[in-house]
């Protein structure tokens, strides 16, 4: 299975009529206009209950069994494509890849869109979890204390200095995506993990803000250097907060007022 | 790698003019900071090397660095803003800061990135190289240079090709202490008193010829303690620039203080020595280095001319209004060029802080805009745009209207300066970073910008006794301490009067102590104060000056009346009082001073 995939290959794959396609953003943008042949699948619909249940009627819905090809895009630097694209791996999807540019850039380059939207048959699609690529509060809480174990925050600087669970290091999506590409190159990715003594062969967990759509995109740059045992806590900081578990702060400090925003 | 080997983002951008980069640099910085986490290299070497390439560290944490990126003479192209404007997303907080000397930093860096900020500025010709640490530092030009109607000549490329000189040259990796240079256009503009080396372009007429050259001053700077920096000679041709800024580095290396940490600047060298002797012994070793060295070193001067092209996309206006708040901006940010028709905009900053965003669209501003195609960091936290035409003033204020880079008053009072403070200084004991920025939004919104008679004045603070936030060359000047009642701790600024930096440079005169809850009431008080005894030709600063001088005759006759009236405001209220009084800017709990090892200053 590839992580991203370039336009070339997907416009030809469209023409093969061999992939499925998902846009992910609102549907009133998809309205506008999308990828060609490519169906809506917001991120909303499918967070709003993403049981096994559900999910699995969602897609078979879109058409799509265990054989199908699927792509997934998104317009908010891949973060929302990757989570989706999660979701189905973790539901035992094999085959799913992220298109490595956003629906803007994409547009951006002259490439088709259209307006049309597709319809396709229900197919049956089976359910084979894959919870080794999941991790919840209570498994983080006693994985993170062993040697190996490494607990990454993605979300941006201040954001993490503020507070993040005790033991975390940050590495903020920004920092794995490339200014025309949703991932950076593997050579950066790889260097950049290297600088930072993030070993191949340990476990990693990522994590961001609210619903792991941040650590969603951190889950696929570490799979595109092959690490081999990479967990995304989905449910992610807010609540590690709602449970009320401890936090960890860079305290003497008021880096906040170095922000221009 | 040579300048045509850069990236170019844009077909329409200007390349540097000089490659200021080595990449293998940042492949080292990397290997080394492995080899310090791994325990084979020592704190203190590591430090040592760190700061060589010009990473700081960060408040209280050995996790996170500041990269300090030199802009020598302050030139930066449109390219380079788009760079450290997507480093700054990627590796920082989202925001980069503009410093009082030209550089730009980036703050919150976690040490294990630097490298990968290194490895971009070398995509852009720019390095952090000697930028910290016990090296010559960013030489800094005015921002005005080329432009200045006071100037004998444009310095910019002298200050350029001292910088390339120098920089990665033995002659200046170990001295005792860091070591300054400025250039400057004129008297007025810039500083040239206040730092180890400071130039002034002269000329002179010889033998029917004009001959260029600079008044050179030696061993001012600011500090802990501080000095304004004496002439060496009338008149140093500019063939001697070279000679005479490596004599003074050579006796700066070999007698400078190197066991004293806080007497270690070259000013303290001088103020042993006696200027006399001092003088006397930079004179006789340039004799030296221009006996020995002449045939050998010389500056590489490239004054070719800058193309000037107004770019042909922005010229006219496109009929639409001039926004609102236009006619306040063009007269407290735009400064009248030489050259006519054109202006020099000061793009007002908040204390020298920027988001990614605004530095991208500063980028194409810069390439729509100025006919010299690229930009200069001024000495105020600020980034100025030059050779804009007047035409195109209109359409330039709606595009950094845009950006939210439309405030007015950079060249004004209501752009304090503040240095980083407690927001990532390890030395720090206030927040004056944000003090600053709270002082300019109500000066902004009281519109004291557009006050003529406040204009010339200036409002500069530091968080610690040290000098980043250059107090004593203000009108109004702080620097931040701890006060105390009873038990309770609160944040309390030294407030100093009458500083200054042009031809009549002198430090600011200690008046007295002020909480930080009551810095913005004691500076409206002294403006009232100063309505009401001016005379009509005063200026805020004009004022000042005389009463620190004793040459007032009003009922205000000295920094000690100034103080009796001042007094009944800085009275602490106890805590149950008034709890927010002890509280610094940007925290919500009760002060307290705290403090890490320094590396900036002594
Ligand atoms: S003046 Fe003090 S607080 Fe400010 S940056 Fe310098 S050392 Fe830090």
């Amino acid at each position: 299975m590839h992580i991203t995939i370039d336009a070339d290959s997907l416009r030809s794959e469209i023409r093969d009529k061999s992939v499925r396609v998902i846009d992910v953003r609102k549907e009133e943008e998809y309205k506008k206009s999308h990828i060609p042949s490519s169906v809506n699948l917001p991120l909303a619909n499918l967070l709003s209950d993403d049981s096994p249940e559900k999910v699995l009627k969602l897609i078979q819905s879109l058409g799509i069994d265990d054989e199908t090809h699927v792509i997934v895009y998104d317009d908010t630097f891949g973060a929302l494509a990757s989570r989706v694209a999660w979701t189905l791996q973790y539901l035992g999807h094999e085959d799913v890849s992220l298109l490595d540019m956003t629906y803007g850039q994409w547009t951006s380059l002259g490439l088709e869109s259209d307006q049309k939207i597709p319809s396709y048959e229900s197919k049956t699609h089976s359910i084979n979890l894959h919870p080794e690529i999941m991790a919840t509060a209570d498994y983080l809480e006693k994985e993170k204390e062993k040697e190996n174990v490494i607990l990454l925050d993605n979300r941006e600087r201040l954001n993490f200095l503020e507070q993040h669970i005790p033991g975390a290091i940050n590495i903020p999506y920004r920092t794995l995506g490339a200014p025309d590409r949703i991932l950076k190159p593997k050579t950066e990715i790889k260097r950049l993990l290297e600088n930072r003594g993030i070993k191949s062969n340990g476990e990693i967990i990522t994590y961001c803000g609210s619903v792991g759509t941040l650590s969603g995109l951190a889950y696929y740059a570490l799979k595109s250097v092959n690490l081999p045992n990479v967990k995304l806590y989905v449910r992610s900081f807010k609540e590690w907060k709602d449970l009320k578990k401890p936090i960890q702060k860079q305290e003497h400090a008021t880096y906040w007022d170095l922000s221009a925003e | 790698m040579t300048i045509a080997d850069l990236k170019q983002s844009s077909p329409d951008s200007k390349l540097p003019r000089v490659n200021w980069a080595k990449i293998e640099e940042a492949e080292n910085f990397a290997k080394t900071v492995k080899l310090y986490r791994q325990g084979k290299i020592d704190k203190d070497n590591f430090r040592r090397f760190r700061l060589q390439h010009g990473a700081y560290g960060t408040r209280m944490t050995d996790d996170y660095a500041m990269v300090r990126i030199k802009i020598p003479a302050g030139e930066i192209y449109p390219a380079q803003l788009e760079k450290i404007s997507q480093l700054s997303e990627t590796f920082s907080i989202g925001s980069a800061h503009v410093s009082t000397r030209q550089n730009i930093q980036l703050h919150w860096v976690v040490l294990e990135d630097v490298s990968e900020i290194m490895r971009g500025l070398t995509e852009v010709g720019l390095t952090s190289r000697e930028a910290c640490g016990n090296t010559v530092r960013n030489v800094m030009c005015s921002p005005l240079a080329g432009v200045c109607d006071n100037e004998k000549f444009d310095s910019t490329p002298y200050a350029i090709a001292t910088a390339k000189f120098l920089l990665r040259n033995p002659l200046n990796q170990n001295l005792p202490r860091k070591f300054k240079f400025n250039f400057t256009c004129c008297e007025k503009h810039g500083m040239a008193r206040i730092a180890d080396v400071g130039l002034i372009p002269e000329t002179r007429e010889l033998e029917g010829k004009t001959q260029r050259g600079f008044k050179i001053f030696l061993g001012g700077g600011l500090g802990n303690k501080s000095f304004v920096g004496h002439q060496l000679e009338d008149f140093t041709s500019d063939e001697d620039l070279l000679y005479t800024s490596i004599a003074v580095l050579r006796i700066f290396d070999r007698m400078g203080n190197r066991k004293n940490m806080a007497r270690n600047r070259m000013r303290y060298l001088v103020d042993e020595m006696g200027w006399d002797k001092f003088q006397n012994l930079v004179l006789k070793e340039r004799a030296i280095v221009r006996a020995t060295q002449s045939v050998i070193v010389k500056l590489e001067v490239d004054d070719t001319p800058n193309e000037i092209k107004r770019p042909i996309s922005v010229s006219g206006t496109d009929g639409k209004q001039t926004p609102d708040g236009y006619s306040r901006w063009y007269k407290t940010t735009t400064f009248k060029q030489k050259q006519d028709g054109f202006r020099s905009v000061f793009v007002t900053l908040e204390a020298g802080d920027i988001t990614s965003n605004q530095l991208r669209s500063l980028a194409q501003i810069c390439r729509d805009f100025s006919a010299e195609g690229f930009a200069r960091n001024g000495f105020n936290q600020e980034i100025v745009l030059r050779w804009v035409a007047e035409d195109d003033l209109p359409r330039l204020y709606s595009r950094l209207l845009e950006g939210g880079l439309a405030n007015s008053g950079s060249l004004t009072m209501a752009s304090p300066i503040g240095c980083s403070g407690t927001t990532s200084c390890n030395l720090a004991l206030t927040n004056s970073h944000r003090l600053a920025k709270e002082i300019q939004r109500k000066f902004l919104e009281l519109k004291y910008d557009e006050d003529e008679e406040l204009r010339d004045a200036s409002i500069k603070i530091s968080g610690c006794p040290n000098s980043c936030g250059q107090h004593e060359i203000a009108t109004i000047g702080f620097y931040g301490g701890g006060g105390r009642l009873g038990k309770d701790m609160y944040p309390n600024y030294v407030m100093s009067l009458g500083g200054r930096s042009d031809g009549d440079a002198m430090l600011g005169a200690n008046c007295m102590r002020v909480p930080v809850k009551r810095v913005m009431p004691v500076i409206f008080k002294i403006i009232e104060i100063f309505k009401k005894n001016k005379k009509s030709v005063d200026t805020l600063s004009s004022w000042i000056n005389r009463i620190v001088k004793g040459n007032e005759d009003s009922e205000i006759k000295s920094v000690n009346d100034l103080k009796k009236i001042l007094s009944p405001l800085v009275v602490p209220p106890t805590k149950a009082e008034d709890e927010d009084f002890y509280q610094d800017y940007g925290t919500d709990t009760s002060y307290h001073t705290i403090t890490g090892k320094g590396e900036c200053a002594a």
